[in-house]
């Protein structure tokens, strides 16, 4: 039987319950953070649940804790939400994000607000994973701008306004083909079958497309999601905003809200127009391999470390890109892997910078040199995190890449072999920047550094667990997302596409 | 000898009910011996909103019950549309008087002439959505700007309140000439100036010489489009929103679009409609210009009045989406857009007169610095308010937008779609400038804002009605789509 769609409106409300509370307890010194922390486990118990609930044989499309309810029938507007194998991975990835930005970066100016807008869009993304009407995702999707532009924008940098302003509207503007691509369909569908306005995802997946249409609706979705991805050349806005963005907005965003590109491409732009497959997938792969190299070789001179995990992030979103278009099935389950173990990898990437900052105030490479020597622990974590996110074999970050790269030789191999080289720049970029920071004769000021507390090491056991795991038992997961896939490049094939 | 033409008076009520208010305020005032006071005036003129919105509620169930019908020899109609209407006329009218009480209290301007005013221009903008005849819609057009006019100048203590007011009479004379004009020209060519008869005379002939017939047509579309303050007819619209009282700003914005934009629907869907084809490239050309240049040249304005100017351009042209689309699913989604934009802006301009502060001058963005610091719950009401009208979701704005877009995308104008939708990521830039100057790091030497109990409240309403559509936008979009259903022929 299918669980209750309760436990996902659960996943929805107590972010947003939180915030009431957050700003109920807001004169408190600490309270609202206290509040914070505590709604952070609250929704990642719900998640943990929710994932050893899901069912993934319950349906042949993997859908469990399902459930539509019309809102307004003029407007097509409807609460729709499900979770499949798809989701499941993005849900576990957002409540982890908001506990570990809470617990690893945590932000004493005006607090309360901080903690308000982080639950806030902690509730837009959730949404987003969980939405199963075009409609409703779009909603969640745009509301997530909201709560980061004023993230970056008041606890931001020096150049936090233009950051902020640049993130949004190329973000914004980016969702104008989505919501337009969202209507055509929208209106296609009810003028075939001359039923009320419906967005559900079900219900257009079906609707029959010509090729062209197919092809214009792809690179409008593709569009959207390219800008929040992102996929390179849609990538500008990326490396100002990570570099200006609080820690805690930098963590939720390159871990978090960039998954949102990915997971689109993946659920709606492949899987509503397969029939554009055929002429996109040439394209978008090319755009993701070049993605991977120039992503690589800007992280090579990339001057500080924020930028240098800007970059690495852009050839990893190339990844996962290059596995989601390939159309092959193990790719496809590389790419949903890989946006969870590089959600994971950056959250510790941008936990240990902050770390280096909290202990030196700068992030440019040329300032820091030999940290090994005075912070042996932080060299070690900063080393795991490094070799998953370089693939090494027994981490996570292998076992996905490892998965991309297979499916993409048996289907397009050359791209499969020019990503292939992303491998080796993510080698050449990490480890060039370990030496330069770690190894070498410190001065005085980086031998003053102090190595990290006991609480900083406990908010990275996570984090460094779950590349552990992932990286040698990785089956419990890939075998929840397995039926969801495989329904989803059925789905695709069966409309005229060959493996 | 003349025949009297039967009345319905329940249709012509809430006109009656302004109005006669507005006279009844005017001579009591000047017969009384003692000057009467300005709250006795604001109480009475509030009643006499609420009472209007009882009215049309009645109206409403009258109709449901009935049909729509036409009375005073086919001049005025009883249709739901009309109601929503006067219900959206009734709505801001007690909104702006409870706004401009206060104004008028902290600018020592106290008055009821105010209230005399409001409510008849409120009469001309009812008037001019329950219209079916031309002239009916030019009387309430005069009677809504002859009012307009006079309110715009009410601030004494400033020059730029008197200039606003020339500028807007010389030119709304110019405007109100040209649909004149049209109209008359348009009785050359058809031979009435009924609307519903027009419909029907399109609807019969074919036009072999239809060039009168356009003429007249695109006179009146001027004009309408003077009203509504679309480009290229805009160019009064920042002086004067920036020279008037702020109260009487926001009125403007609000119950002046929700009579011209009404009236225009009458016009341009019921009266020319046959001929939809022959003015969507006129309406295509206002909207596009409309949207882009209201969004672009909003993003150079430092004054926040003449910035929400640029920005209600902007809005115009996303309501005129609905009339480009001409279908049901495009009056119902205009009539959403407009209605909901009354609480939405008249609540803004409430805000932007308290920081306008006793001489109503403090308009420079500047003076928001920091103003969400001091005081969170004014700052997080105007951040909903601006995100409202950028279209954020989950907020009523954003519902409005969507559902006018819809509409359009229904009716085939994906270009307009794609065009409206990124004039409103341009327009986003100073949304989202003002809410961050809104929450920069404040000036130390700052006095908190009194907000006064009435403003409070409209501000609470504006708030309250963009949070709680935002989630749930079922009522309005029922109610709008409903009075779109009757309201087609």
């Amino acid at each position: 039987m299918m669980h209750s769609s309760w436990w996902l409106s659960a996943l929805l409300l107590v972010p947003m319950v939180g915030v009431a509370f957050v700003l109920l307890v807001r004169r408190r010194p600490g309270a609202s953070y206290a509040v914070g922390v505590g709604v952070a486990a609250l929704e990642m118990a719900l998640s943990i649940v929710v994932a050893w609930m899901y069912n993934q044989h319950l349906t042949r499309t993997g859908i469990d804790f399902a459930a539509r309810h019309v809102i307004s029938a003029p407007l097509g507007l409807a609460y729709d939400v499900s979770l499949d194998g798809i989701s499941l991975l993005m849900v576990l990835l957002t409540s982890l994000t908001l506990l570990l930005a809470l617990l690893g970066a945590r932000d004493k100016r005006r607090e309360p607000a901080l903690i308000s807008w982080l639950l806030i869009l902690t509730t837009a993304s959730m949404g987003s994973f969980l939405a199963h009407d075009l409609l409703l995702f779009f909603l969640f999707f745009e509301l997530t701008l909201v709560p980061s532009y004023f993230l970056i924008s008041q606890w931001g940098g020096t150049e936090r306004v233009r950051a902020a302003l640049k993130f949004f509207l190329y973000t914004f503007i980016g969702s104008v083909p989505l919501l337009i691509g969202i209507l055509f369909l929208g209106f296609k569908n009810q003028h075939y079958v001359r039923g009320a306005l419906n967005f559900s995802y079900t219900t257009l997946s079906a609707v029959h497309l010509s090729h062209t249409a197919s092809v214009v609706l792809f690179c409008a979705f593709g569009f959207a999601f390219a800008v929040k991805s992102p996929i390179w050349p849609f990538h500008t806005w990326s490396p100002i905003t990570y570099a200006e963005a609080p820690i805690a907005g930098s963590i939720e965003m390159s871990a978090l809200l960039a998954k949102l590109g990915s997971y689109g491409l993946v659920r709606f732009a492949i899987g509503l127009f397969p029939l554009a497959l055929s002429d996109m997938r040439p394209i978008v792969m090319t755009l993701a391999v070049i993605g991977i190299l120039y992503g690589s070789a800007m992280a090579c001179v990339a001057g500080d470390l924020k930028r240098v995990i800007a970059y690495s992030s852009l050839a990893q979103m190339g990844f996962i890109t290059l596995g989601a278009m390939s159309g092959s099935q193990i790719a496809m389950i590389g790419a949903v892997l890989l946006m969870f173990n590089h959600g994971v990898i950056t959250i510790g990437f941008f936990l240990l910078v902050s770390f280096i900052e909290k202990r030196r105030q700068v992030n440019t490479i040329k300032d820091l040199r030999g940290l090994q020597a005075s912070a042996p622990v932080l060299a070690v974590l900063f080393t795991i995190v490094i070799l998953a996110s370089i693939g090494l074999p027994g981490l996570s970050g292998f076992v996905s890449e490892y998965l991309i790269l297979l499916g993409s030789f048996a289907t397009n191999t050359w791209w499969g072999v020019v990503g292939a080289f992303g491998v080796v720049g993510a080698a050449i970029y990490w480890l060039w920047v370990y030496q330069r920071v770690f190894h070498g004769k410190a001065d005085a000021k980086n031998l003053a550094v102090e190595d990290v507390t006991n609480k900083e090491r406990w908010v990275l056991v996570p984090v460094v667990v779950l590349i552990l795991l992932l990286g040698v038992f990785p089956r419990p997961a890939i075998d929840k997302i397995t039926p969801s896939i495989a329904n989803l490049i059925t789905h695709v094939s069966y409309s005229g596409v060959d493996k | 000898m003349i025949k009297i033409p039967s009345v319905h008076y329940l249709a012509i009520a809430p006109v009656l009910i302004f109005f006669g208010a507005s006279l009844a305020l005017l001579v009591t005032s000047a017969l009384r011996r003692s000057r009467l006071s300005a709250t006795a005036a604001t109480v009475f003129s509030a009643k006499c909103s609420l009472a209007v919105v009882v009215v049309a509620v009645f109206q409403w169930l009258y109709v449901s019950q009935h049909g729509a019908s036409e009375t005073i020899s086919h001049a005025i109609v009883l249709d739901r549309f009309g109601s929503m209407a006067t219900v959206a006329v009734a709505l801001g009218t007690l909104l702006t008087i409870l706004v401009a009480r206060d104004w008028a209290i902290r600018t020592k301007l106290l008055g009821i002439e105010n209230h005399i005013l409001i409510m008849a221009t409120s009469a001309g903008a009812i008037m001019m959505a329950v219209a079916n005849d031309l002239v009916v819609i030019f009387l309430g057009l005069e009677i809504l700007s002859i009012g307009l006019y006079v309110l715009v100048a009410m601030d004494r203590h400033r020059a730029r309140s008197a200039e606003a007011a020339l500028k807007y009479f010389l030119l709304g004379g110019l405007a109100a000439a040209v649909f004149i004009y049209g109209v008359a020209i348009l009785y050359g060519a058809t031979g009435t100036t009924t609307i519903s008869t027009m419909s029907l005379f399109f609807a019969a002939n074919y036009l072999l010489h239809p060039g009168l017939a356009y003429l007249g047509g695109a006179l009146i579309l001027i004009a309408f489009a003077f009203k509504v303050a679309a480009v290229p007819f805009h160019n009064w619209a920042p002086d004067v929103y920036e020279g008037a009282p702020t109260p009487i700003t926001g009125y403007m914005a609000a119950v002046v679009k929700v009579g011209a934009f009404l009236g225009f629907i009458r016009v341009i869907l019921s009266g020319l409609g046959t001929n939809l084809d022959t003015w969507r490239p006129l309406l295509f050309a206002l909207i596009v210009l409309s949207t882009i240049v209201g969004a672009s040249v909003g993003l150079t304005q430092r004054n926040v009045k003449r910035l929400l100017a640029y920005s209600s351009i902007n809005q115009a042209g996303f309501m005129l989406l609905g009339l480009w689309a001409g279908t049901g699913r495009g009056i119902a989604s205009t009539l959403f857009f407009v209605c909901t934009y009354v609480p939405v802006i008249i609540a803004t301009f409430a805000i932007v007169g308290l920081v306008g502060g006793a001489t109503d001058d403090q308009h420079d963005i500047e003076s928001y610095r920091g103003l969400g610091r001091r005081q969170p719950w004014l700052g997080a009401a105007l951040a909903l308010l601006l995100l409202s009208q950028l279209g954020a979701p989950f907020t009523l704005g954003f519902f409005a937008k969507f559902s006018v877009v819809a509409a359009v995308m229904d009716a085939g104008g994906t270009t307009l779609g794609v065009i409206t939708m990124i004039s409103a990521a341009i327009a986003a830039a100073f949304y989202l400038r003002w809410t961050q100057i809104l929450f920069a790091d404040p000036e130390p030497d700052q006095a908190r804002l009194k907000v006064p109990g009435a403003t409070g409240f409209v501000i609470a309403f504006g708030v309250a009605v963009v949070v709680v559509f935002g989630i749930w936008p079922t009522p309005i979009m029922w109610l709008c789509q409903h009075a779109a259903i009757s309201f087609l022929p």
